[in-house]
């Protein structure tokens, strides 16, 4: 069995008028059927990492790696056209805000239903009753009218709910969550997140988590990848996040308020100019023969 | 030798000194902005050869006395309507005799003078109507504005006809009628940069020292408003050249003899399929300056619209 | 939907939300929209009726001639009822106004609204022509730029733009008139009609070309398609800089959204993602810009049909301008606001009616 996702030497760089910003530089990793955290502040390359998986870096942005490998097959070789049937239909990905991230002038069962007959041809009605279908496995009550209304109309946990039915309704085998619960309420964080995690276990997918939140990654990943200022500086599985030996987690780790001890002051992170320049880690794993 | 070698250096270092990460004073955070702006204006080559233009009118409006080749108003019945090139009229004469070219020299005079009075009153007009909707609110606010959209609902040509009609024609007349109908625009800008600035902390702050609301008013919300005017202003220079032309075809604006752009072609307007540059020429004049108006504005924009600079 | 600061990004008034504000007030509640619209209407009214009475021109003389007795001018100032204060002439304007009197043409000697419904739909369906050509041009032309961003087309098409902004509508239709029509021969002359065919069909709309297409005479409705091609299509010029920039900036908004990025995820085609999803956003304010350069082409249309000998709205006033009939002139002025506030109206009506937000 191989690993579902191998990424070797990934870098993105943005030119600018006063020299070349390098996001994401020289990450090494791999996805097998797992969840796999990536943890940073906000800067450190993490949601560049998940959209170069997708080749979707922006203009001016520049993507280059030795190899993107989905199951063995190299996404930059894929032609544009080849890559939009990758997109969408093996990996997909769920954004940050549902505000945002879903079209607010169209029906919301059309964009579930527009992502479905995209990668399966089937006609209109079999599309609406497999939406319906989809919506009813995120927990959505009352589906039919929530296929015929707008974004605008949801709140922010169904509007989550409502973008995972979506990406997950043409049966991708990767799932690229990309802080997928950062703009909601505290109070449906875990509903989302537990929806979430149901599905992708029934499916045997593979899931990348983005997020700054280490509580919920350790909480919610199997593994860990950890970076800062585009590399990854440390590795390890997400139930030993606590006995992390690189000083930049233990930072981070430092300065979350704890339940169990009391801690008079939080930590305030300390920076070590080293870690910016030292070479990134490798996040690969090899597959556990069957 | 030292002397050739230190005039590119300080050259190169005033270059570093302007676009200077971390300016020192607040001089160089001005000046250096002003610089970054500049460059960027720079690079855009629409802007800078519409820029080009308008220095060309400046500079010929200036000297037209010594530039212009004849006297525009000296007819001469025996040279009417030669075609350009003939007997020393470059871009010919009109149907009095009179040579085109120099007529267009110091018809650019009138030009800048209509465009000069309109960009200079109507932005004022919208700036005090603006501030003081915004800074007092309440009723006055509401009075205001609604005067403001009363004289948005017009379409601007028609309300400039009737005012001048009301008014009567000419260069003067034309000026009023067009800042008549074109300070709205500048009254809501005002208005709105004035909301945003009023509840500003450091307008409190200044409250609290003790200052009225004169003293607010055109001490700090007015400078503040200027530069989202000026923008405004550059990209409606185009439509004001195009307005008092407008007017002055229609028998409006300034009355004959004098050279005015729109004036000519409407006095040219019998001989046009014959005497083709009898219109052309000051059509293109008119044509030219507008375009140069709005490279430069579209420019502008760019480089000062905050939300594209990121 | 919360409207919480939560990941660090705030809900702003995007540009073309900010445009639609500063476009349409009246973006509000039924009822103040009729109450603003009333305010606005009556305003206008009230400059018309200030500018009618600080004309030099003396409307008695006008009536009576110069050379009327003192008696007979006393009379007539009475019968205009300008003895009355200013106020109570001011409402028996109103009062007139309401009741579509907007007083007799000197010109003509008819009742100024009969002229006015005469001429309308000729501006109407110059106008009309005009948009349609815009818009059919002007917002791909827009979505092309917006989607070429700082590459040459671009630039092209911001250089086309810019230079129908800057063209002074008269001298290009006389220049147009000149060539098209007096060396090549490619379009008909002035006017709607070559002369042989006006006022065959019968008049229903008052627009030609839905006139003849009713009576089912093509040859009438060519012939009037060869004369309102060079106007329209000037007037489609104008438009078309404006709806293509408009559409251009609010396509590079739009490109920039998150959910741009979600339709890509899903693996839409460039195609799509341009012309469905983003293009879908950009319908909603694009509809208060067609309706802007509708109202600007009923402007642009004064000089325009000065220039063909068009009998709309536009010579209407300018001929009734320069031999002082005043009151052609604010009837017509009048009748252009009213329209001009009727447009916006409806654009917001439109506005509502496609913007799921805005119910």
């Amino acid at each position: 069995m191989t690993n579902l996702l191998e990424v070797k030497n990934l870098c993105v760089n943005f030119p600018t008028r006063n020299g070349v910003v390098e996001a994401v530089r020289n990450i090494s990793f791999s996805l097998g059927k797992e969840r796999l955290g990536i943890v940073g502040e906000s800067g450190s390359g993490k949601s560049m990492t998940g959209r170069a998986i997708l080749r979707l870096i922006k203009k001016p942005g520049i993507l280059t790696a030795d190899y993107i490998k989905l199951e063995g097959q190299d996404l930059l070789k894929l032609s544009e056209r080849e890559m939009r049937g990758v997109r969408g239909h093996k990996i997909s990905m769920v954004m940050q805000d549902p505000k945002f991230s879903l079209n607010p002038v169209m029906r919301i069962g059309d964009q579930i239903c527009e992502a479905y007959q995209l990668h399966s041809k089937v006609s209109r009605k079999e599309a609406v009753k497999k939406t319906i279908e989809m919506l009813e496995a995120v927990l959505i009550r009352d589906p039919e009218r929530v296929f015929k209304s707008y974004p605008h109309e949801m709140s922010g946990g169904m509007g989550q709910r409502i973008m995972i039915a979506m990406m997950l309704i043409p049966d991708p085998q990767i799932l690229i969550a990309d802080e997928p619960t950062s703009a909601l309420d505290v109070t449906v964080q875990k509903e989302v997140l537990e929806i979430m995690d149901r599905l992708v276990r029934e499916r045997g997918m593979g899931l990348i988590f983005i997020s700054h939140d280490l509580n919920v990654v350790s909480a919610f990943c199997d593994r860990v990848l950890i970076m800062y200022a585009g590399r990854i500086v440390e590795t390890c599985r997400a139930d030993e996040l606590s006995n992390a030996k690189h000083p930049y987690t233990q930072g981070l780790l430092k300065s979350l308020p704890q339940l169990e001890r009391r801690v008079d002051r939080l930590a305030v992170l300390q920076r070590d100019e080293a870690w910016r320049t030292a070479p990134s880690v490798s996040g690969i794993v090899e597959p556990e023969r069957a | 030798m030292s002397e050739l070698k230190t005039s590119p250096e300080t050259k190169q270092s005033l270059h570093d000194w302007l676009v200077s990460d971390a300016p020192t004073s607040r001089r160089q955070a001005k000046l250096s902005s002003y610089y970054r702006a500049w460059l960027t204006l720079k690079s855009n080559p629409m802007a800078m050869f519409g820029l080009a233009i308008l220095s060309g009118l400046l500079f010929i409006a200036a000297f037209a006395p010594w530039l212009a080749p004849a006297d525009p108003f000296e007819q001469d019945l025996a040279a009417r309507l030669l075609p350009p090139g003939e007997g020393g009229y470059i871009f010919g004469s009109d149907s009095l005799g009179r040579d085109i070219l120099s007529r267009l020299m110091y018809g650019s005079r009138i030009t800048l003078y209509i465009v000069a009075l309109v960009a200079l009153m109507a932005p004022i007009v919208g700036l005090f109507v603006g501030t003081a909707a915004g800074y007092l609110g309440g009723w006055v606010d509401v009075v205001l504005m609604r005067i403001t959209d009363i004289f948005l609902a017009f379409p601007r040509l028609v309300l400039a006809l009737a005012f001048v009609s009301a008014l009567g024609a000419g260069i003067e007349n034309a000026v009023l009628a067009i800042v008549l109908t074109a300070w709205p625009p500048y009254a809501r800008i005002a208005r709105a940069e004035t909301l945003t600035i009023r509840n500003a902390d450091f307008i409190h702050a200044i409250k609290l020292q003790g200052a009225g609301a004169m003293r607010i008013i055109t001490r700090h919300i007015w400078p503040l408003c200027i530069s989202s005017l000026v923008i405004r202003v550059t990209l409606d220079m185009a439509g004001i050249i195009l307005t008092a032309a407008g007017l002055g075809f229609l028998g409006l604006g300034a009355q004959p003899p004098s050279p005015e752009w729109g004036a000519m072609i409407s006095a040219g307007r019998k001989f046009i399929l014959d005497h083709w540059w009898v219109v052309t020429m000051p059509g293109l004049a008119i044509f030219t300056v507008s375009l140069a108006f709005n490279l430069l504005g579209d420019g502008l924009r760019d480089v000062l619209d905050p939300k594209k600079n990121k | 939907m919360t409207t919480e600061n939560n990941g660090g990004r705030r809900r702003e008034l995007s540009s073309s939300q900010k445009f639609i504000k500063s476009v349409t007030p009246w973006v509000i509640g039924f009822w103040k929209t009729t109450f603003t619209v009333l305010i606005t209407m009556v305003g206008l009214l009230c400059v018309t009726f200030i500018i009618g009475r600080v004309m030099p021109i003396d409307p008695v003389l006008s009536i009576v001639g110069e050379a009327a007795s003192n008696e007979t001018y006393q009379q007539a100032y009475r019968d205009l009822g300008l003895d009355k204060p200013i106020i109570t002439q001011f409402f028996i304007f109103l009062w007139d106004v309401m009741h579509g009197n907007f007083g007799e043409s000197l010109l003509t000697a008819r009742p100024v609204s009969q002229d006015l419904i005469r001429v309308f739909p000729a501006t109407l369906e110059l106008a009309s022509v005009g948009i349609i050509i815009g818009i059919v041009i002007g917002i791909p032309l827009g979505v092309i730029a917006a989607v070429n961003q700082g590459t040459w087309v671009d630039h092209i098409a911001r250089v086309i733009a810019l230079i129908g902004y800057s063209m002074p509508v008269f001298w290009i239709g006389m220049i147009g008139l000149m060539v098209l029509y007096g060396k090549l021969d490619w379009v008909a002359g002035p006017g709607r009609l070559d002369i042989f065919y006006v006022d065959i069909v019968p008049s229903v709309t008052g627009m030609i070309l839905v006139d003849s297409l009713i009576a089912g005479d093509m040859t009438i409705f060519w012939n009037a398609v060869s004369h309102i091609i060079l106007p329209a299509g000037l007037l489609a010029y104008y438009s078309l800089a404006y709806i293509s920039r408009m559409t251009r900036s609010f396509m590079l908004e739009q490109l920039d959204q998150e959910y741009i990025t979600t339709a890509r995820v899903k693996g839409l085609s460039e195609t799509s993602v341009v012309w469905r999803h983003a293009l879908g956003n950009v319908k909603v304010p694009l509809i208060t810009v067609i309706a802007l350069s509708y109202a600007g082409l009923l402007e642009g249309s004064v000089l325009t049909e000065t220039i063909f000998s068009w009998p709309g709205i536009g010579s209407y006033i300018t001929t009734a301008l320069l031999s002082a009939d005043m009151n052609a002139v604010l009837g017509g002025t009048m009748v252009v606001g009213l329209v001009f506030v009727g447009l916006n109206i409806f654009a917001d009506l439109l506005y509502k009616v496609f913007d799921p937000r805005a119910k």
